[in-house]
């Protein structure tokens, strides 16, 4: 590797990082005159501070015992909850969003009980929830506790197949989304090489600017195709800023892939310094279910669905049937043989940064809708799921990366049906381990790349 | 502003025992890829098994001290062989997303509320740390260390912490001077030119992996400690990516360069903190809340990662002709 920063290397650092500075300090504006929320995870702090957004907070005492309450149905308002112990006994209501907190003098084992009488009519604590429980500070001034709910009275007539097959149709949804941003991410590995950790910090971008832009007043469906150019250009200005001039000076793989994880934090950190660290809502984030026979899918989902389908198929189309598309499978596939056949490779890649980058921010506005809400690490929570998907359809292929992307929403969905929630990445994240055990070069993936 | 103040601070830092877990957890990556060339992006995975392993021990199973520790250094022993039969075959690229892949599941099942009563669920565990302390020869009072002062207990943790980073450092310096250490830079360097001499480099590589694991686990023990608090938070993959930026501060194929670099790391992030919340209280800078400045510090970690990496791939100690990726 040749050390020789050159004045030219040296202008484009610079124009690569206030445009990018710039890029974001315009792209989030709006976001400045909101409330910056709880503060996120500081790493120095070390602290997890789990507040769901919207919390009522108490300010009698620093330290205080919350958790939200919901059941299947939605948050439970106005549910009485008692805590003592200390010396001190307090009580409140949940808000109308089911969060609850109480501020207590200090730290130490309280007991908080849930008063079942006031639960709304149908809701009933899960068998095994435990009513008084103890609660102990853990060095935070925060503590949750959740209080998990069961079906209640209310009996469970839907049969097994019709939870199959509506958690089939979200998976299929959420699949095609992080597909939108695999694709990207298999382009990007394609003609390059670059495993790019920052892939993750182009999603969130992609919500953050159509948010900025939804909260400038624009009516969303301008907002959002603004904010598509807005991830084209972030991939454009990534690929003439940094990437570029590192393979100008033959950067390994592995460094370069470090420096896509330096990326990704300083993107990540930019992106909270400018947004905060709260979680923000797109316009028309809460939609109406639409039935159609046994399944019912939200608005948004299916809205979701059909964008990602369109869009992945157009990307397909052109993969396959146009110059720019047959020049870009030929630089995946040998970019040395193609720039003796007369392709412009730097050109081919910038087009590719800047599709990958524009169906990034597309993906992250899509997961802005399915989670919903935007937040600065949003991001950061499907980049595994994302490579998971690259991974499991072969990287470097594109049509691998749908597939496996399918694969990995499908199977994140289905498995809540046996999993808890909160465990649902941990299904994909395994089988994605599991397929590279038995084959390495993933479902599509040429035979002699062997992992 | 009191410049006094904020150098105190910042040496208290460098010997903090986060800065010596830091070090330690850099060193054991110092072994998987300064070393061996192994891109183990789960080291955050082996603290949390180390951390949990000892809390999990202590507060379940009521185990004394030395078999907590046990516990927790076998455990990280067997993620490593769980993460190594599978991924040590793999190209560079694959070991990385597999191995950040392995730590997040160790963290969403340290997280789910399924297992609360063992784990904690979000919250994490707490009051486990009563053993360790138990074990403090020194008197209880206040004790002076340069500029700063601390209790027993802070001397304590301290004493131990960097007691075990001397001796994984003399360890290490021994192993990697040793024909076992000689093979091993041979795989980084040329993984072919080993197995034709006869080597098992796919041995090799697990006992670099289960070494630095080894590490990496102790370490999460030393960072929970004085926290007498174990949280999934604290292990996310972020906690990674600050190793790697210590450990390529210092230099990645060098024992003392992850320690130099672990010091660096978080005196640069205490300065940074004093001089900016000493600007703000004074109003020399209005533009930025003291939120802000934690995250502005924090831009400035991934920066500096990026720049390093393009122009000081070997860090302040580190031979050029040693990376793992020449």
């Amino acid at each position: 590797m040749i050390t020789r920063p050159t004045p030219a290397w040296i202008r484009r650092l610079l124009v690569f990082a206030t445009g990018l500075i710039a890029v974001l300090m315009l792209g989030a504006p709006a976001a400045q005159g909101y409330h910056p929320g709880p503060p996120a995870t500081a790493p120095s702090a070390l602290v997890s501070s789990s507040l769901p957004a919207g919390e009522v907070v108490t300010q009698e005492f620093s330290d205080r015992i919350s958790g939200v309450l919901r059941n299947a149905d939605g948050p439970l308002p106005d549910v009485t909850i008692s805590v003592s112990g200390n010396g001190f006994d307090g009580e409140t209501t949940s808000a109308a969003n089911g969060s609850w907190s109480v501020g207590v003098p200090e730290q130490g084992a309280y007991e908080v009980t849930l008063d079942v009488d006031t639960l709304p009519e149908g809701a009933a604590l899960a068998e095994g929830q435990a009513n008084p429980r103890t609660v102990t500070f853990a060095g935070t001034s925060n503590v949750t506790t959740l209080f998990l709910f069961g079906e209640g009275i209310v009996t469970n007539t839907t049969s097994f197949w019709d939870t199959l097959a509506e958690r089939a149709l979200a998976g299929l949804s959420f699949g095609l989304l992080l597909a939108l941003s695999a694709v990207g991410l298999s382009l990007i590995f394609g003609t390059t090489g670059l495993t790019n950790f920052a892939h993750g910090e182009m999603v969130t971008f992609g919500a953050v600017v159509a948010f900025g832009f939804a909260a400038l007043g624009l009516p969303i469906f301008v907002a959002i195709p603004l904010a598509v150019v807005a991830g084209a250009l972030l991939g454009w200005v990534q690929d003439a800023g940094l990437w570029k001039p590192l393979r100008r000076r033959g950067t390994g793989l592995v460094p370069m892939m470090i420096v896509s994880i330096g990326l990704a934090l300083a993107l990540r950190y930019i992106i909270q310094f400018n947004f905060g660290g709260a979680t923000q809502q797109l316009p028309g984030a809460q939609s109406a279910r639409l039935d159609f026979g046994p399944v019912s899918i939200s608005q948004n989902n299916l809205n979701s669905l059909v964008v990602s389908l369109v869009v992945i198929l157009l990307v397909g189309f052109l993969l396959l049937r146009t110059r720019i598309g047959k020049a870009t499978r030929a630089v995946s596939d040998n970019p040395a043989l193609a720039a003796a056949s007369g392709i412009d490779v730097d050109r081919v890649i910038r087009i590719v940064w800047m599709v990958g980058g524009a169906l990034a921010a597309l993906g992250g506005i899509l997961w802005a809708y399915y989670r919903p809400g935007v937040s600065f690490n949003m991001g950061q929570q499907i980049l595994l799921l994302i490579f998971a998907g690259v991974v499991l359809g072969g990287l470097g292929t594109v049509f691998g990366a749908l597939i496996g992307s399918i694969i990995v929403g499908l199977f994140v969905e289905i498995s809540t049906i046996w999993l808890e929630a909160d465990l649902k990445y941990v299904g994909a994240l395994l089988i994605m381990i599991l397929v590279l055990l038995f084959r390495p070069q993933g479902i599509l993936g040429r035979r002699e790349r062997v992992g | 502003m009191d410049f006094g103040n904020i150098l105190a601070l910042a040496f208290g830092e460098m010997i903090s025992p986060t800065t010596a877990a830091y070090a330690l957890a850099a060193l054991g990556l110092a072994v998987h890829f300064g070393y061996s060339g192994l891109l183990n992006f789960g080291q955050a995975g082996f603290m949390a098994v180390g951390a949990y392993g000892y809390a999990i021990s202590t507060l379940t199973f009521d185990a004394p001290l030395p078999v907590a520790v046990l516990v927790a250094l076998i455990a990280s022993v067997l993620f490593a062989l769980i993460l190594g039969i599978p991924t040590l075959r793999l190209r560079a690229d694959y070991l990385a997303i597999v191995t950040i892949a392995a730590a997040e599941i160790v963290r969403y099942i340290v997280t789910t509320n399924g297992l609360t009563d063992v784990t904690g669920s979000a919250n994490g565990l707490a009051n486990f740390e009563n053993g360790f302390f138990a074990l403090n020869p020194l008197a209880p009072g206040s004790y002076t260390v340069g500029p700063i002062s601390m209790n027993e207990r802070d001397l304590w943790i301290r004493i131990v912490g960097w007691t075990i980073v001397i001796l994984a450092c003399l360890t290490v310096w021994l192993l990697m001077r040793s024909p076992w250490g000689r093979v091993l830079k041979g795989i980084r360097e040329d993984e072919n030119a080993v197995r034709a001499l006869g080597k098992n480099v796919y041995a090799y590589k697990m006992q670099a992996l289960v070494i630095g694991g080894l590490l990496g686990s102790l370490a999460g023990m030393i960072f929970t400690l004085p926290r007498g608090a174990v949280q999934p938070a604290n292990y996310a993959t972020e906690l990674t990516f600050f190793l790697y930026t210590c450990l390529l501060l210092g230099g990645m194929a060098t024992v003392l360069g992850p320690v130099i670099g672990a010091m660096i790391f978080w005196v640069v992030l205490s300065l940074t903190q004093g001089l900016l919340y000493g600007a703000i209280e004074i109003g020399a800078i209005t533009f930025l809340s003291n939120v802000q400045a934690g995250q502005l510090r924090y831009i400035l970690v991934g920066v500096a990662l990026m720049l390093l990496m393009v122009f000081r791939p070997q860090g302040v100690l580190g031979n050029k002709k040693e990376l793992a990726f020449a």
